[in-house]
């Protein structure tokens, strides 16, 4: 990586600006939030997945010296709050009532003097459960006997909640009744849990003079939450104020409402006191947005020598007991009928079943892209499973059966536009950067010596920066993004986002975009964001979608803002706008190039006596509704090298080259964090990350003793390199980056885990490759995880 | 309960519950938010102070088990204007992104570079591998005790 360089005007390395307060632990993340009179609430928890609730205690609890309130879901429903709406068009109860539906559910509210008041008080709740034969394989859950998990739904009779496909299912079936070569695979990409190191929480202060909710939240999306707090609670919405401070990680799991926020708020309206709501980590990893939960089954279709001719999947997505996953709401399985990753086929189908479980929400909730990571982690697995068959090389079979360049802009099976790419350069530098000749050289060395070592390769083609608006809406809400940009008259500027941040940096970035448009140093940007009194309307932080829509929308403004800033000094100089050119924070006379003035005499001007064309105001500001013409398609290619311990089935994850193309880099050094951060996650997942259930539904990663997340000592010094193709409709060409690493990086290690176990006859092995897995499949045992 | 400790340069007492956690201490009663909480079970290491100059985590740590010790946390790390050399690293090499688990891994980072001002990647790796960062994919955060250690001040303070 280069040195930070000296301040530059515009795209380049420069240190953030948010690090100051971090750095000394001055950040103000949720629970910093310390208002006069604050209360604390705790939630009381099922300990049964399925359960008739036959009656609740609250007496003893309500006697604490300290306790002020406590809620239930008896006391919400006289409100009609005791269920709200999920962002999929689904309910979800906010504290039960006749039933609990997984372990971990929210059954209660407590509001004490302190938070530790709080877990006493809940002690003191007797809840009597009649206890019900819980769900939770998903198979079974549609066994026509199956429990009905869900019988608040008037009618329901069953576990079902969708079925969805995408592509042409008789195109794909010629396809392969045609083909030479098919294979099969069953795979289950595992149920895991984003865990930021901050977990969710809420501080809601009801003002009942003038009527007025601020609510702190640890929120992704501050204003599609203001929106919805509207339509659950009926309160007027130019009444709600949603602040997002500084949030310690998201990774999507800060995107859904969850029941302690609305518990929260209606706790602040009945004690007229600020309430603070912090969940534990045990909460955090039972009770809020898991992710995946996909059990797959890919078929793959290929000509002898090697070119694939389609794929064709069978999911059944356990969505757990509420369908509570954020997408957009036309996508019931998220983007996943991106499955046809970065191969030019000729026919492509799926379907997908989702169902009720007893087991927590969530779904879409964990740098996923929506269910990107599923449908790459797939098609790479489907892929090395067919060189397997071929007894093909995997590089080679992939360079064999990319898109490529001159296809772009390339229209995918499932109704994907791919907007940009050269895949096949990706790559080859990777592959050269890797060393793989000399890779393969070694492993065959190794494995005369009855050494494992495996080497992994994956290409991705991510999909990030939702809307358009028309095709994609989270809750009716339309995925666009606004900003607004004031110039002052000193040319220092204020730009306002509706994007949220939770580490990417926007604060630094954001700050570039208008240095890069306007000239303007990105120290004398201000950039706003977190706080729906202070920002405009947009749809947030999830899906890599910032700089695709977000930035763009600041773009756009700032290009407004250049183009006034022209009439401005065409004013200036008695010149015609027309006979005006551009460089780099100054408008000048073409031709005369002394005869120029700069953006901050503009900005000055814009704001003093100076005579401006018929009908134009003062000021020198602009604001824009983004809405995306169309995603962004980042890529990269990833090669992996690890080596397995045969005595103990340990992996070691000896090298990771990642060769990522996400367009122009507005700050290099903050991309290449957020690769090692996804790359990290990605190894993570592939090796130790699992939420499991036992049969009783029973959370068994119920704290970070069990769910395991990476060190230090189980990554690798990552070797990144990069391509630039532009976007050819994002106004910067940028592309989005954030997740692109975890959608790459767990295919790649399992690929290179496969490889190694290769001498054994293994072809698959579900994640996460845990020694005791990895070990077993040496033994003969079962490649598939439950 | 009654404890006593030092905090931060300053002597501090105060009534508080027995089972009292440090983290909640420093933080509710004190108003030192930079230590954050993150897990409960001594995994995460979001809470790490230092105590005695040695990195603990405060979410295992009674307030009354650090009675009559020294406890440095966050908020003293710059001292009379100064950075201290690893938090300015961290920001040099871009070693944190949402800053949640930072506080705790410059303390750690510090008590490191006291005892070994030259360490090695694989001795940085280890110092750290008791704490979890979901950003940086931890390269960053090595390069930033590197860093610091190469530009440590020619007189290092009493800690």
């Amino acid at each position: 990586m280069a040195t930070v360089e000296e301040r530059p005007v515009g795209f380049g390395r420069m240190h953030r600006k948010e690090d100051p307060r971090f750095i000394r632990g001055q950040g103000n993340y949720v629970d910093d939030v310390r208002l006069p009179g604050m209360l604390h609430g705790a939630v009381l928890r099922s300990p049964l997945a399925h359960a008739r609730i036959v009656s609740i205690d609250t007496a003893a609890a309500l006697q604490h010296p300290k306790v002020h309130a406590v809620i239930t879901g008896k006391d919400l429903e006289e409100q009609g709050l005791a269920w709200m709406p999920t962002l999929s068009a689904d309910t979800q109860a906010v504290l039960a009532t006749e039933k609990v539906r997984f372990q971990g559910q929210e059954v209660a509210f407590v509001v004490a003097d302190d938070r530790y008041a709080a877990r006493d008080a809940l002690e003191l709740i007797e809840v009597e459960y009649d206890p019900l034969p819980p769900v939770v394989d998903p198979t079974e859950a549609l066994d026509p006997d199956a429990p009905v998990i869900r019988d608040d739904k008037e009618g329901k009779a069953d576990n079902h909640i969708f079925d969805w496909e995408s592509g042409d299912r008789g195109a794909t079936d010629a396809v392969f009744a045609r083909a030479d070569v098919v294979v099969e695979q069953d795979m289950l990409y595992p149920r895991s849990h984003p865990a930021p190191m901050e977990t969710c929480g809420a501080v809601a202060d009801f003002d009942k003079v003038n009527g007025k909710l601020t609510l702190w939240c640890t929120t992704q999306a501050p204003h599609a939450h203001r929106t919805l707090y509207a339509l659950v609670a009926g309160l007027p919405e130019q009444k709600i104020r949603v602040v997002s401070p500084d949030i310690g990680g998201g990774f999507g799991n800060k995107v859904p409402i969850y029941p302690g926020y609305v518990c929260a708020v209606v706790a602040s309206i009945v004690t007229g006191k600020p309430i603070k709501w912090m969940e534990d980590r045990s909460e955090n990893l039972t009770s809020t947005g898991f992710a995946r939960d996909y059990h797959m089954h890919g078929e793959i279709a290929a000509t002898r020598e090697g070119k694939i001719l389609g794929v064709r999947v069978r999911v059944l997505a356990d969505h757990g007991a509420f369908n509570a996953t954020a997408q957009p709401s036309k996508y019931p399985a998220g983007f996943f009928h991106v499955f046809t990753g970065s191969y030019d086929l000729e026919a492509a189908h799926c379907e997908v079943k989702g169902v009720y479980t007893n087991k927590a929400p969530g779904g879409v909730a964990y740098a996923c892209s929506f269910r990107v990571t599923e449908a790459v982690y797939l098609v790479e697995r489907m892929v090395d499973v067919l060189a397997d068959e071929l007894a093909a090389d995997p590089a080679e079979l992939r360079l064999n059966n990319l898109i490529k360049s001159d296809q772009f802009p390339y229209e995918a099976k499932t109704g994907w536009v791919y907007d940009s790419g050269e895949y096949e350069r990706a790559l080859r530098i990777a592959l050269d950067m890797a060393g793989y000749e000399e890779l393969r050289r070694e492993q065959a060395e190794k494995r005369e010596r009855g050494e494992l070592m495996g080497v992994g390769i994956a290409f991705f083609t991510e999909a990030v920066g939702a809307g358009p608006r028309r095709q994609m809406d989270i809750a009716g809400l339309g995925m666009a993004d606004g900003s607004e940009l004031q110039v002052h008259p000193t040319g220092k500027a204020v730009l306002r986002v509706s994007c949220q941040n939770q580490g990417q940096g926007h604060e630094t970035t954001f700050a570039q975009i208008v240095a890069h448009e306007l000239g303007i140093p990105p120290e004398d940007v201000e950039v706003v964001h977190g706080d729906t009194d202070r920002t405009p309307f947009g749809l947030g932080t999830y899906g890599s979608r910032s700089t695709p829509v977000s930035g763009a929308s600041a773009a756009v403004s700032a290009g407004k803002v250049r183009e006034k800033a022209r009439q401005v000094a065409a004013a200036m100089l008695e010149s015609s706008p027309e006979d005006l050119e551009w460089e780099t924070g100054r408008w000048f006379v073409k031709g005369d190039p002394q005869s120029g003035k700069t953006i901050q005499e503009i900005a000055l001007a814009a704001h003093g006596p100076l005579e401006l064309p018929d009908g134009m105001e003062g000021g020198l500001e602009a604001e824009t509704f983004y809405n995306p013409p169309n995603l962004t398609f980042p890529f990269g290619a990833y090669v992996c090298v690890v080596d397995v311990d045969p005595g103990t089935g340990k992996v070691a994850v000896r090298r990771f080259v990642a060769v990522d193309d996400c367009g122009p880099r507005i700050n290099p050094t903050i991309v290449e964090g957020q690769i090692h951060g996804g790359l990290a996650e990605g190894v993570g997942m592939a090796l130790m990350q699992q939420i499991a259930f036992d049969e009783e539904g029973n959370c068994l990663s119920g704290s970070f003793m069990d769910y395991l997340i990476p060190t230090s000592l189980e990554v690798p010094d990552w070797e990144l390199g990069e391509t630039v193709t532009p976007s050819p409709h994002h106004p910067l060409g940028a592309k989005g980056v954030g997740e692109s690493a975890t959608v790459g990086s767990p295919p790649t290690v399992m690929n290179a885990i496969v490889d190694a176990l290769e001498p054994y006859g293994v072809r698959h092995l579900d994640m996460p490759a845990t020694p005791a897995r990895v070990w077993a499949a040496t033994q003969g045992g079962p490649e598939r995880g439950t | 309960m009654q404890v006593s400790m030092t905090v931060n340069g300053e002597e501090v007492v105060r009534e508080v519950e027995p089972r009292l956690l440090l983290v909640h201490f420093l933080r509710d009663e004190l108003g030192l938010t930079g230590t954050h909480w993150g897990c409960d079970t001594s995994n995460c290491g979001t809470c790490v102070v230092l105590m005695d100059g040695e990195p603990v985590k405060s979410c295992t740590v009674l307030a009354a088990m650090a009675g009559g010790h020294v406890v440095r946390t966050i908020e003293d790390m710059e001292r009379h204007g100064e950075l201290d050399p690893v938090q300015q690293g961290f920001m040099e090499e871009h070693g944190l992104q949402c800053g949640f688990c930072t506080s705790g891994m410059i303390l750690t980072a510090r008590a490191l570079l006291d005892r070994n001002p030259d360490p090695s990647d694989e001795e940085i790796r280890e110092a750290i591998s008791g704490q979890i960062c979901r950003c940086t994919g931890y390269m960053n955060i090595v390069k930033a005790v590197r860093w610091a250690a190469e530009h440590q001040p020619a007189a290092v303070e009493e800690g």
